[in-house]
């Protein structure tokens, strides 16, 4: 092959193929999907509702702390009805998580973990077969998932009330459909500490 | 080429005619260019005369004048080669010929530098090693060199450490190509299918200034096969099969050469592993399945010739399942636990987290020699580089989606001429443009970790090689290059502020997303880098050689933009925009003697690293997903001081032992604090029996001593949110010493006249011991392999 030819050949390409890759348009921004920014906890018995609230502006990407939120005390010997809210507060309006954990109902489950100062004994109320799968079919399994549950309080005391939402616990290992964290595994998605007072 | 050759010679043996005393002596060796084995019967030629090479390839010319000669070395299966000397300054001279018929390119002019640098510590790993290596990875086949070690995530994905650095600082040559295969990260190993090299040399530092100037940490050339100018049709097909993966590799390839400088060539390899497995228990989702496939074709004659070279890598690898952690109390439970969270049975499935990458790779080169003169070599190449990470997400839809996608074009053109008519005085002159897009799909609904850039580099070079005499070679070299980096890169308004980006850099700010800025950094960087060294050879087998090297590195992406939550790793990493070039001066020196009874080489060194770009962890940051360790970037003047040391002995025909040790410290000049990820130092033991007449029976065994690291940096307190109190989270403290036995054996049957079949089997870690490697960045989850037998076949046709 002729040498010249070959070589203008390689320069002209080279430099044709530098050049038209090149473009100017902005990338377009991410707003992560997955975002939770907040937790709130409603303990409800009859009228007086104490709520527990997380919020994290920037998720956990970001290097803003969350801001606490107790909304006041509870009282002694009461049994509150529990549930609990997750939204995604970086967008408008705020986008609500919590039918992404009902039709993944299986692969999810939250934990309440009380400081034995407290008192508190804490139950769970809901199974996965209570949720629709995205297919509109409902779970046949009757795991707990948590998103509801019970908190008897009995006699006054401070002390921490700690929230963990796990993906993909082992749900059959022992002790986990009770609410016992330890042999669950998974991945956490939220974990939240709060100190509380009943009274 | 062969009449110049004669013509040459008798020219010079006019010389001869003028009376003068004619009582010198040149005695030395003739060895081969590939592995320096002495070859035997080989001839040197001159005015007629003919001198025969003994067993060890010695020779002995006496009644010589003093005066210059053309010496005509030849061997059987060799091409020959005219050296031309003058008696009158030397009286040693040691010839290399290019043995192995099959991998001839052509004739190699000079006499003895078949080294990549004359006065860097280099070494070179041949098909041996490599054919050995066949089913694992480069950077497992290098640390068979001293002084290079590796930085792993698991067993599959090793990235080469040399004498104590990696990533961006470590160069990889892949046929002529700068690999361009995001380096920069931790966890991301070179996309290169070792099987395609013939051979791959290291060179411990900055000094082969024609590939780059930012080699602070060194140079990886892997060159190919090469193929004569002569009709011939060979191939080579290696089978190998492992049992911890229960896996195995076959790689095969053929070439046809045509006397008048045509050849094609085409290569593939396939690799397939399951779940390895420790002494005691599977390590779950770490099998790989590679593939890679290479063509070239083109025309290489003596005075000119082009060629083209396609290759293919797809790399799939799963990464420890035990490994993808939530938060940092998962951390402090898998560092305390020490078993994995997570064993499940063996299987062949790659699950989430894992990772696949792509690499495509071009290249056109031409060259043209002139008489008189050198050799010009013009090259243009493509790289293509995709990566996704996949990792477990919240939802099953979601886990679907890749969490990193980012797709690298690289566009190179380089062009350079070495003048090398004057065999005493070599210089090479060369210039580099490159262009390089990055682009981050925001399909993956995750923050990008690496911004969408384009990146603009030129680079121009000399190097220059002087023969002072034949003894004394000095070289020296001096590059300078420039870098652009336009990115445009998004940071969450808090990140922003809480760098105290908002009082340096807000004019990079272009738009305003809500929770969002847009900015569009562009950063220019200027460097240069430079090397000079002495290579002195004396009493015959005894070397010497000083080099000095300054280079400079410009940041990569990732030091610069990291920012986020790092998924794969469960640690929030940020770079910093305010980082600035580093700057390396390192000193090497290298005494050796080789002789065939013994040798020895003893290789310290000195880097001295202004401004050196480190990632360490910092502290927490604590998010609604719990608290996340932070590991930030930073510069500091750092020094890296170490040795690396050799010897081997052959105490009989058949007994041979082999020693060798390296060590390096790396510290803080002004805190004198340990740098994170040195490696620690290791001393391997062989002994080996070969016997030539069964077969070539050879067997060895080799024992690995991998020292305790006792020099790291400090480990940071944190607020378990679980415990709710502070711990020390032990991040940085090294796991103990361990020792590991292996074992490999080979032989060789000829079948037919021009086949022949190699048979060899390896035993990794006979003693089935249970360790974890400091630099290997799954120490925390888990224990590394367990026993391995590799059965491996090697046909050549």
């Amino acid at each position: 092959m002729n040498t010249r030819k070959l070589l203008s050949t390689l320069i002209v390409g080279g430099i044709l193929f530098a050049s038209c890759s090149n473009d100017d348009d902005n990338p377009a921004p991410i707003n992560e999907g997955e975002l939770i920014t907040t937790m709130k906890i409603s303990l409800v018995d009859g009228s007086d509702t104490v709520t527990l609230t997380v919020k994290d502006e920037d998720g956990e990407e970001g290097p803003a702390k969350p801001v606490i939120d107790i909304s006041g005390n509870l009282k002694a010997n009461t049994r509150y009805s529990g549930s609990v809210e997750l939204l995604n507060e970086s967008e408008t309006p705020a986008e609500l998580i919590n039918e992404e954990i009902e039709a993944e109902a299986d692969e999810h489950q939250f934990f309440y973990e009380t400081s034995a100062a407290l008192n508190i004994t804490t139950a769970y109320t809901d199974k996965e077969s209570d949720y629709k799968k995205e297919d509109g079919t409902s779970f046949t399994t009757t795991n707990p998932v948590g998103l509801t549950f019970t908190v008897t309080t009995t006699d006054a005391g401070t002390g921490t009330f700690t929230v963990t939402l796990k993906h993909e616990p082992n749900k059959a290992a022992e002790g986990v459909a009770e609410g016992n964290i330890s042999n669950a595994g998974g991945n956490t998605d939220i974990t939240q500490s709060f100190d509380i007072t009943v009274q | 080429m062969k009449r110049h050759t004669w013509l040459l010679v008798s020219l010079l043996g006019i010389n001869l005619l003028s009376a003068q005393e004619c009582d010198k002596t040149l005695s030395g060796r003739v060895i081969d260019f590939h592995d320096g084995a002495p070859l035997e019967g080989a001839t040197i030629t001159f005015n007629n005369r003919t001198i025969v090479t003994d067993a060890s390839g010695r020779y002995s010319i006496t009644g010589l004048c003093a005066t210059a000669y053309a010496f005509t070395v030849s061997h059987e299966k060799c091409n020959s080669q005219v050296v031309t000397l003058d008696v009158g300054k030397t009286s040693s001279k040691d010839f290399s010929l290019e043995h192995h018929l099959n991998e001839l390119e052509e004739v190699k002019v000079s006499g003895v530098n078949n080294t990549k640098t004359t006065s860097a510590q280099e070494e070179t790993i041949g098909s041996d090693i490599i054919e050995k290596y066949g089913s694992a990875s480069l950077g497992d086949a290098l640390r068979e060199i001293t002084g290079v070690s590796s930085l792993n995530t698991g067993s599959t994905i090793v990235k080469p450490i040399i004498q104590g650095l990696s990533g961006s600082r470590v160069l990889i040559m892949n046929n002529g190509v700068r690999m361009q295969d995001m380096e920069w990260g931790d966890e991301h190993a070179p996309n290169v299918d070792i099987n395609t090299a013939g051979n791959v040399t290291v060179v411990k530092g900055a000094s082969a200034l024609q590939y780059g100037g930012d080699a602070i940490g060194g140079v990886i050339i892997m060159e190919p096969r090469k193929v004569p100018a002569k009709d011939t049709l060979f191939g080579k097909t290696r089978l190998s099969g492992a049992v911890n993966g229960r896996g195995g590799s076959v790689s095969s390839e053929l070439i046809k050469g045509y006397k008048n400088g045509w050849f094609f060539k085409v290569q593939g390899t396939l690799k397939r592993f399951g779940d390895l497995e420790t002494p005691d228990y599977v390590l779950s989702n770490t099998g790989v399945f590679e593939k890679g496939a290479s063509l070239s074709f083109g025309v290489n004659k003596f005075t000119h010739g082009w060629d083209a070279y396609y290759s293919f890598f797809d790399n799939e690898i799963g990464v420890l399942a035990t490994s993808h952690i939530g938060n940092v109390d998962d951390l402090i439970n898998a560092i305390n636990e020490q078993q994995p969270a997570i064993i499940r049975d063996f299987t062949y499935k790659i699950d989430n987290p894992k990772q696949e990458v792509t690499h495509h790779l071009g290249r056109l080169r031409y060259f043209k020699r002139f008489e008189e003169l050198g050799k010009w070599n013009t090259q243009y190449d493509f790289q293509y580089n995709k990566r996704f990470e996949f990792d477990i997400r919240r939802t099953e839809e979601r886990t679907k989606l890749p969490s990193i996608d980012l797709e690298l074009k690289t566009h190179t053109l380089t062009s350079d001429f070495s003048f090398d008519s004057n065999p005493d005085f070599l210089w090479n002159v060369g210039v580099l443009f490159r262009y390089q897009n990055n682009f981050a799909d925001p399909g993956t609904k995750v923050r990008r970790l690496i911004p969408d850039y384009d990146k603009y580099d030129a680079g121009v070079f000399i190097t220059g090689e002087y023969g002072v005499t034949n003894d004394i070679i000095m070289d020296a070299g001096i590059r300078y290059d420039y870098n652009r980096m336009d990115a445009k890169k998004f940071y969450l308004k808090t990140r922003w502020d809480e760098r105290g980006y908002d009082m340096d850099f807000s004019d990079l700010i272009i738009e305003d997303f809500n929770t969002q800025w847009l900015t569009n950094p562009v950063f220019d960087y200027h460097s240069v880098s430079g090397t000079t060294g002495i290579q002195y050879t004396f009493k015959e087998d005894y070397e010497f050689r000083f080099n000095y090297a300054l280079a400079q590195r410009a940041p990569n992406p990732s030091e610069l933009f990291s920012d986020g939550l790092h998924h794969s790793a469960a640690r929030i990493e940020l770079g910093d925009l305010r980082i600035d070039q580093e700057t390396s001066h390192k000193i090497a020196v290298t005494a050796q003697k080789n002789t065939e009874k013994w040798g020895w080489e003893i290789a310290p060194y000195a880097n001295f690293i202004n401004d050196y770009i480190l990632l360490e962890p910092v502290g927490l940051e604590l998010s609604i997903r719990g608290a996340f360790p932070v590991w930030e970037y930073r510069q500091t003047n750092v020094r890296l001081l170490g040795v690396d040391a050799k010897l081997y002995a052959n105490w009989h025909q058949n007994w041979r032992t082999d020693h060798s040790f390296s060590m390096v410290k790396g510290k803080e000049n002004e805190k004198d604090v340990a740098l994170i990820n040195i490696p620690a130092p290791t001393f391997d033991n062989s002994i080996t029996y070969s016997n030539k007449n069964w077969f070539g029976f050879n067997i060895s065994l080799e024992s690995q001593y991998f020292f305790r690291q006792n020099e790291y940096p400090p480990n940071i307190p944190v607020f378990s949110p679980q415990q709710n109190e502070n711990v020390l989270l032990e991040i940085n403290t090294p796991p103990d010493a361990y020792h590991l036995l292996n074992a490999d054996t080979s032989m060789e049957f000829s079948l037919g006249e021009r086949n022949k079949l190699k048979v060899g089997l390896t035993i990794n870690n006979i003693l089935n011991t249970s360790y974890r490697n400091y630099l290997n960045r799954q120490r925390y989850f888990a224990d590394d392999l367990g026993r391995n037998f590799l059965l491996r076949l090697s046909i050549n046709y």
